[in-house]
């Protein structure tokens, strides 16, 4: 560090990658320059031929389906012969599922509004772009939100008898206890990396698994007047 | 014999008219290569290179890609079904009938579409889930997210129209379901029923209007929405590797 310049020089010479380059960068402008520098394959043909090879295995196996199970048909429409239970396509069986616990504005409009607007609002939260480890600061405090949080949701669901939704609420929640059991100088293995783990994962986690739940619930488990049916016994 | 296909190709391709259309002309170069890409108004939506990394299946699962792929199966398939279809009550039911009796690999065509919206419907899912447990919504890829969620909305709504098009007792009675939800909005509830159905209940008129939306409106909305999804990527730097926010990329 004898010759104190004010600029450095970085020149790339790998000319069959990248066209010839040199970069002045002075202490006055200082832009943050990183040096890592990633292998590059070419758009066309790399990524296009990979793309289409992944499409056509999904053609072929949605054509394989196509050849050996039928569409549904039922009867003409009828709107004088009610099918019991009618029920809307898999996706919203979900919300129908709620929609047997809540009244219509709180299962039909409110909740899945909150969700649009929960998944919108996700990336311009500065917590889950840094999305730190839950419990890796102010843990007392948040030990006390989250444990006062999920006593009153669990008393709201069991209020309005959603047990089944109560079920996966309860198993996520025992495994943020275990990250916050966890000690911070884990870093390694399953505990470590529960502990890794930022609000937005767990809010995430609790959706997808009541989602799947309560889908599941009302494709197999509802029967006539949406009552509980064992789908091994019909 | 390969040898002789690569000249042939490369003399067609060099041939004043193909010269013409498509200005990237022959060779193996990078160069020719990026103009490839560059040089066309549909895959200059893409960057020219891409990272190494970020096609790995482990990066993504491709659920994007097989989304996009399902997507461009239903338009086909959705194309060769409008042929046969007419939205009227009850000729729609009698064209399903038609379908699987009459039109040659007619039941093959309506399941094909069929499974694919299935398909599609779970895919969007999986992509979602994909995209926000790798991180991938971070900025600046923070309002393709939010053009995400929109496609999954249109997604949803483009099967939920499809639904009612046969026009059985299974489509009738999921779009009641569905319509009586509408009307729960508090206040302006029972308008929106109204202006979906085209009526108070279910009928000819709700056959029509979800006809032209799974046909015509929501399709187009999906293709410029899908345009502006991939067009973002690139703009964003490249599908998301892990690399710091600030640390964007040659566009
Ligand atoms: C019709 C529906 C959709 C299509 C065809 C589609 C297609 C794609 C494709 C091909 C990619 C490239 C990388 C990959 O495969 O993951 C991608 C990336 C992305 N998608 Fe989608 N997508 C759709 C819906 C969604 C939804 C519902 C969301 C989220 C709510 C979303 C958010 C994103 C984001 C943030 C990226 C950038 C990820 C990155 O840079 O690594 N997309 N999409």
């Amino acid at each position: 560090m004898s010759d104190p310049k004010d600029f450095v020089a970085v020149v790339d010479s790998d000319v069959r990658k990248t066209p010839r380059r040199i970069a002045f960068i002075t202490k006055r402008t200082s832009p943050q320059v990183h040096v890592k520098d990633e292998e590059r394959v070419m758009t066309y043909p790399e990524v296009f031929f990979r793309t289409a090879v992944a499409i056509e295995v999904l053609a072929i196996l949605l054509v394989i389906i196509s050849l050996r199970w039928n569409a549904p048909l039922e009867g003409l429409a009828d709107p004088m012969h009610t099918p019991n239970p009618a029920k809307a396509p898999w996706y919203f069986l979900g919300l129908q599922e709620l929609l047997h616990y809540f009244p219509p504005v709180v299962a039909g409009v409110l909740i899945p509004g909150l969700v649009v607007m929960a998944l919108i609002v996700i990336p311009y939260f500065n917590i889950n772009i840094e999305a730190e480890g839950l419990w890796l600061r102010d843990k007392a405090r948040r030990l006390r939100v989250f444990g006062i949080v999920v006593v009153l949701f669990c008393i709201f669901l069991a209020v309005f008898d959603v047990w089944v939704a109560l079920v996966p609420t309860l198993i996520v929640a025992a495994f943020m206890l275990l990250a916050a059991q966890t000690p911070p100088q884990t870093t390694r293995g399953f505990r470590g990396w529960l502990a890794s783990k930022p609000l937005s994962f767990w809010i995430m986690t609790w959706f997808l698994f009541e989602l799947v739940v309560l889908t599941a619930i009302g494709t197999f488990f509802r029967g006539p007047g949406w009552s509980w049916v064992w789908p091994w016994r019909t | 014999m390969a040898n002789t296909i690569d000249r042939l190709a490369d003399q067609v391709r060099e041939n004043r008219i193909w010269r013409s259309i498509f200005r990237s002309g022959t060779g193996e170069s990078n160069l020719h290569r990026a103009l490839t890409v560059q040089q066309n108004v549909f895959l200059h939506l893409f960057s020219v290179k891409a990272r190494k990394r970020t096609l790995e299946f482990s990066a993504t699962w491709y659920l994007g890609a097989l989304t996009f792929g399902t997507f461009l199966i239903l338009v086909i398939t959705g194309i060769l079904l409008m042929l046969y279809y007419h939205p009227s009550v009850p000729q729609a039911y009698a064209d399903m009938k038609d379908l699987q009796f009459v039109v040659s690999s007619g039941v093959f065509l309506r399941n094909l579409h069929r499974w694919s919206a299935h398909a599609m419907v779970f895919l969007v899912f999986a992509h979602m889930f994909k995209v926000f447990y790798r991180g991938a919504y971070r900025p600046p890829r923070e309002f393709n997210w939010v053009i995400g969620v929109v496609l999954l909305l249109m997604t949803l709504l483009l099967s939920y129209t499809g639904y009612l098009l046969p026009w059985d007792q299974l489509a009738f009675w999921a779009v009641t379901v569905g319509s009586n939800i509408a009307s729960a909005v508090p206040v302006i509830g029972a308008k929106m029923r109204f202006l979906m159905l085209g009526g108070t209940a279910v009928n000819a008129n709700a056959l029509l209007r979800f006809y032209v939306l799974h046909c015509v409106i929501l399709p187009f909305a999906a293709v410029v929405l899908i345009a502006i999804h991939f067009w973002r990527i690139r703009k964003d730097g490249g599908i998301y590797s892990g690399e710091s926010p600030a640390e964007g990329d040659a566009k």
